[in-house]
C-alpha cells in the first residue's frame, strides 16, 4: 500500500539519533509544561518557536523542528493528567474531566492506577488518531469542510446534552451553575457584534474570564480549602509505590474496551471538526457515564471514568493536527501556534503539503507514533515517582500547590489581577462544594459558551433567522437530533417506563 | 543618584564613548529584555510577524538583549494598547499593530488613540483579495458584484475575521461603491474563513493572501481582485497559470475600492528620539535579511515601509479614513 511505503519513508526520516533525542527532550519538557497549570501546551510551544527558527533553515531541519514542537504537545497532553489526579488541579483544560474520577481514585489510595489508566488511555487515543491520519487523511479532510456554523453549533449542543441529561442532584443547581458559566463566558469582546460586554470599563475584564484561571481556582484552591477544613492530610497517602501497579492496572483496562472505542471515535471527530480536545473529553465522559454499566458510580473513583476523557482528549489533540496540515485550520490552540511555526519556516500548510513536502509530512506522522511511544515510556516509569508526591505531608505540599497555582494563574496573561481572580474562584469553588452545586456544568459553559453562542449567531445570520437551518441537511440534522435525544433522554426513559409498566411502578 | 554611582556612571559613559570611536555603537541600547506586544491572539497574522521578527533578531544577533513576544489580545486588542499606553516612557516595550489600532477605540469606546503611542516604523502593508469558490461561474469582480445585486440584498454571504474590523470595513466600502448588499458573517480567524469558503458555507471572502494561498494553489478558490491601487509585484507563478501579479486590481475590474492594513511598530509615549532610532535601525536590518524577504513574497505583502514623519502622517491619514468608513457604516461607539 502506498501509505505504508510513505510511512516507512517517514520512519527513516524520524529515526535519526538527533530526532530521537529531540523527541525525548520534547516529551519531557511537555510533561513538565503540562504539569504546571497555566503554562499550557500552546504557551510552551510558542515560547520555543523562535528557537526552532535557525534549526529549520538547515536541510531536513523543518522536520526536526516540528518533531521537537509536536513532542512538547504530546508531553503536555500526557502531563495534564498528573495534577488532575493527584491534586484535583487540571494542568490543561482538557484534563478537567479527568479530575472527576481521577482525584477520587487518588484519595482512595489508587493514584498509581489512575495515572496508569490515564497515560495508557492517552496513548491508545493518540494511536487510533494517528492510524486514522495515516490511512484516510484525504477523506477526513473533506469531511471537515462540511462543517459550517449550524454544524458547529449542533456539535456543541451535543456536548452539552451528553453532559447535562444525566446530571445528578437538583436540576436547579445544575442550571444555576451552568448559567453562571455562560455569564462568565460572555464577558469581553463579542465576536459577532464587535462590542464589549459586561466589562464595566474595567481594563482587566477586557480579555474576559480565562478558563484556566477559573479552573485553577475552582478546583485547585477550592480543594485545598476543603482539605484544610477536613483535617490536614491527604487521604491518598498510602499509595502503592512500585511499577507492579502499572501491570495490575493494565490487566483491568481491557474490560473498558467499549469505552475506549467510543471515546476514540468522539475524540477523532472532535479533533478533525475541529472542536478541540476539551469538548471531546467532556463529551466522552458524559457518554461513558450514560452508557456504562457502572455509570451511576461515576464520580466516586472509577477507572473507566479516567479512561473515557483521557482517550478522547488525546485522540482529539492528535487528530487536531490533521486539519492544520491539510486545510491550514488549527484544531486546537496549540495547533494554531504550530501552524504559525510552519509558515515562519516557509512551509505552506494546505491541501498540497502532502504532495510537495512528503518528507516533512510523513516524518511528522512517523514521529507521532514514536513520540507517543517515547511519551508513554517516560510517564509510565515515573508513575511511582508522581504518586509518591502524595506521601509528602499536607502541611508542606499545600503551600507548594498554592504557589504553583498562583504562578500558573499569573502565567496565563502575565497579570497579577488573575491571581486575585483565582483566589475568588477558589472561594466560589469552596462554596459550591459546601452547598453541593456541581462545578462541571459551570466549567463546561465557560469553555464552550462563547463558541456555541458564536456559531449559533453565525448560523442565524447565514439563514436570516430561520431556525430550520439546524435540520437543513442530513449531517446537521443527525447531530441535532442526537443532541435533543440525549438532552431529553431522562424524560423519555421515564415516559417509556411509564408506558411499559402501566402506572410506572 | 549618589556621588559614587554618579562617578561610576560617568566612568561608564567615558568608556562607552571611547568604544564608540572604535565601533559605531548606538546612542541608546536596551538594557534589559524587550517586551514585544501583540494585540491579538497566538497564530494570527500579527503574531506570526512578531515571532518572525523575534526569530530573525535572535538568529542574526541584531540585539544584545533578547526579545519576548507577549500576546495581549483581549477586547479586540484593547488589552495590549492600554498596556502600552500605561507604560509611558518605557523604552523596553514595543507593539505591532494591525487595523485594530484604529477600529477598536472607535467601535468599542475603549479610551486609547494611536496618538498615545510613539510611531516607530512601518514594516509592511497587508493586502486584501476578493476570493470566491473556484467552482462558481464568476470570473471577474464585476461578474460577482452583478450576481450579488441580482440575487437580492443580503442573499450573498461574505465571511470575514471579526466584527467592525478590517474585513467588515472592506465589505462596507465595497457595498458603498457598488450598491450590492452582502450578509456579513464574522468568524474568529482568517484560516477558518478560508475553509468556510472552500466548504461553500459562505460565498466570498476578503482574506489576506497568506490566509488563502494554500487553498488557491489547491484549486479550491479563485481570486477576483486585489484591494490596492496597483497590482502586487510578485511575478513568480503561484498556481500553474497565475502569479500574484496576474490578479487585477479592483479598480481595473470596475469595482473601485482599496484598503491596505498596517503592519507597523509603535512604542509607548514619552520615549526619546534615540530610543526610537534604535528600533528603527534594528528593524531595518531585519527587513534586509533573506528570511524577511522570503516571508514578504510568500504572503504577497505590499513592502512599503515608511519611517519618521512620513509614517506618522500615513497613520494619521489612515485614522481619518477609518473614521469616515466606520461612521458611514454606523459602527462607531456612542459618543465617538
Amino acid at each position: 500500500m502506498e501509505e505504508i511505503r510513505s510511512l516507512m519513508g517517514g520512519f527513516a526520516v524520524a529515526m535519526t539519533w538527533v530526532n530521537l533525542a529531540l523527541m525525548l527532550a520534547g516529551v519531557s519538557l511537555g510533561v513538565l509544561i503540562g504539569v504546571l497549570p497555566g503554562l499550557g501546551g500552546a504557551n510552551g510551544v510558542a515560547i520555543l518557536l523562535p528557537l526552532t527558527f535557525s534549526m529549520a533553515q538547515s536541510p531536513g531541519g523543518a522536520t526536526s523542528a516540528i518533531i521537537l514542537l509536536s513532542c512538547i504537545y504530546w508531553g503536555a497532553l500526557f502531563g495534564g493528567a498528573i495534577t488532575s489526579i493527584l491534586f484535583n488541579i487540571p494542568g490543561e483544560p482538557w484534563s478537567v474531566a479527568t479530575t472527576f474520577d481521577g482525584y477520587p481514585l487518588a484519595q482512595k489510595g489508587r493514584a498509581g492506577a489512575a495515572l496508569t489508566a490515564a497515560f495508557t488511555s492517552s496513548f491508545v487515543g493518540a494511536l487510533v488518531a494517528v492510524i486514522l491520519i495515516t490511512f484516510i487523511s484525504p477523506i477526513i479532510a473533506k469531511f471537515a469542510l462540511r462543517f459550517g456554523p449550524p454544524e458547529f453549533f449542533s456539535v456543541y449542543l451535543l456536548t452539552f446534552s451528553a453532559f447535562v441529561g444525566m446530571a445528578k442532584g437538583s436540576p436547579f443547581k445544575t442550571i444555576t451553575a451552568m448559567m453562571t458559566g455562560f455569564a462568565l463566558a460572555a464577558v469581553g469582546i463579542d465576536t459577532v457584534t464587535g462590542q464589549l460586554r459586561l466589562t464595566f470599563d474595567i481594563v482587566e475584564l477586557l480579555a474576559g474570564f480565562d478558563f484556566l484561571i477559573a479552573v485553577i481556582g475552582l478546583f485547585g484552591i477550592g480543594e485545598i480549602l476543603l482539605t484544610i477544613e477536613e483535617g490536614l492530610e491527604f487521604r491518598g497517602a498510602k499509595a502503592k509505590l512500585n511499577l507492579r501497579v502499572v501491570l495490575d492496572t493494565w490487566k483491568e483496562l481491557p474490560r473498558y474496551w467499549k469505552t475506549s472505542i467510543r471515546s476514540s471515535a468522539v475524540g477523532c471527530m472532535m479533533g478533525i471538526v475541529p472542536g478541540g480536545a476539551t469538548p471531546a473529553s467532556f463529551m466522552a465522559y458524559g457518554l461513558a457515564k450514560k452508557m456504562s454499566r457502572d455509570g451511576e458510580e461515576f464520580g466516586t473513583g472509577k477507572v473507566e471514568g479516567v479512561v473515557a476523557p483521557e482517550t478522547a482528549a488525546h485522540a482529539a489533540g492528535t487528530a487536531a493536527l490533521l486539519p492544520m496540515l491539510t486545510l491550514g485550520v488549527p484544531g486546537s490552540p496549540t495547533a494554531a501556534v504550530l501552524l504559525g511555526g510552519l509558515l515562519i519556516w516557509g512551509l505552506q500548510p494546505g491541501p498540497l503539503l502532502f504532495v510537495e513536502k512528503p518528507d516533512f509530512v510523513w516524518g511528522l506522522i512517523a514521529s507521532m507514533y514514536l513520540g507517543n511511544i517515547v511519551g508513554l515510556i517516560v510517564v509510565l516509569t515515573c508513575v511511582p515517582l508522581f504518586a509518591s508526591i502524595l506521601r509528602v505531608p499536607f502541611s508542606i505540599i499545600a503551600p507548594v500547590i498554592l504557589v504553583i497555582c498562583a504562578i500558573g494563574a499569573y502565567t496565563v496573561h502575565n497579570s497579577i489581577f488573575d491571581v486575585w481572580l483565582m483566589i475568588v474562584f477558589g472561594i466560589l469553588g469552596y462554596i459550591f462544594k459546601k452547598l453541593d452545586y456541581p462545578m462541571a456544568p459551570l466549567v463546561l459553559a465557560l469553555v464552550l459558551g462563547d463558541r456555541a453562542e458564536d456559531s449559533f449567531r453565525q448560523a442565524m445570520l447565514g439563514s436570516q433567522g430561520d431556525i430550520r437551518v439546524f435540520f437543513s441537511n442530513p449531517l446537521v440534522g443527525t447531530i441535532t437530533g442526537l443532541a435533543l435525544l440525549l438532552l431529553f433522554w431522562p424524560l423519555l426513559s421515564k415516559a417509556i417506563a411509564i408506558a411499559r409498566g402501566g402506572n410506572g411502578r | 543618584m549618589t556621588n559614587r554611582s554618579f562617578a561610576k556612571g560617568l566612568l561608564a559613559a567615558v568608556v562607552a564613548s571611547a568604544f564608540s570611536v572604535l565601533t559605531p555603537a548606538f546612542a541608546w541600547e536596551p538594557t534589559k529584555t524587550v517586551e514585544f506586544i501583540v494585540p491579538a491572539g497566538t497564530g494570527g497574522g500579527a503574531d506570526q510577524m512578531a515571532r518572525l521578527v523575534q526569530a530573525i533578531i535572535a538568529k542574526h544577533g541584531l540585539m544584545k538583549e533578547s526579545v519576548v513576544v507577549v500576546n495581549k489580545g483581549g477586547g479586540a486588542g484593547a488589552e495590549g494598547f492600554l498596556d502600552v499606553k500605561g507604560s509611558k516612557g518605557d523604552p523596553h516595550k514595543i507593539i505591532i499593530t494591525l487595523s485594530n489600532t484604529f477600529t477598536t477605540p472607535m467601535a468599542t469606546g475603549v479610551p486609547f488613540n494611536w496618538k498615545d503611542l510613539t510611531p516607530v516604523r512601518m514594516l509592511a502593508l497587508d493586502q486584501f483579495v476578493l476570493w470566491v469558490h473556484a467552482e462558481t461561474p464568476y470570473k471577474t469582480a464585476k461578474d460577482y458584484i452583478e450576481a450579488t445585486k441580482k440575487a437580492g440584498a443580503g442573499k450573498m454571504k461574505m465571511g470575514g475575521t471579526g466584527s467592525k474590523q478590517e474585513d467588515q470595513i472592506i465589505t462596507v466600502a465595497l457595498e458603498k461603491q457598488t450598491g450590492a448588499k452582502f450578509t456579513y458573517i464574522p468568524y474568529k480567524g482568517g484560516g477558518t474563513v478560508a475553509t468556510q469558503l472552500v466548504g461553500k458555507h459562505i460565498d466570498s471572502t476578503v482574506n489576506n493572501p497568506i490566509e488563502a494561498v494554500a487553498q488557491w494553489r489547491a484549486g479550491n478558490l479563485r481570486p477576483l481582485c486585489v484591494f490596492d491601487d496597483t497590482r502586487m509585484p510578485y511575478k513568480d507563478k503561484v498556481t500553474k497559470e497565475m502569479s500574484w501579479n496576474d490578479i487585477p486590481t479592483c479598480k481595473e475590474s470596475g469595482v473601485d475600492t482599496d484598503y491596505l492594513m498596517l503592519r507597523g511598530i509603535f512604542m509607548p509615549g514619552g520615549v526619546t528620539p534615540d530610543q526610537v532610532k534604535f528600533y528603527v535601525d534594528v528593524l531595518e536590518k531585519v527587513r534586509q535579511t533573506p528570511e524577511w524577504k522570503k516571508f514578504m513574497e510568500e504572503g504577497a505583502f505590499n513592502q512599503t515601509a515608511l519611517t519618521g514623519k512620513e509614517y506618522a502622517d500615513w497613520v494619521a491619514k489612515a485614522d481619518q479614513i477609518h473614521y469616515g468608513l466606520m461612521k458611514e457604516a454606523g459602527f462607531l461607539a456612542p459618543g465617538k
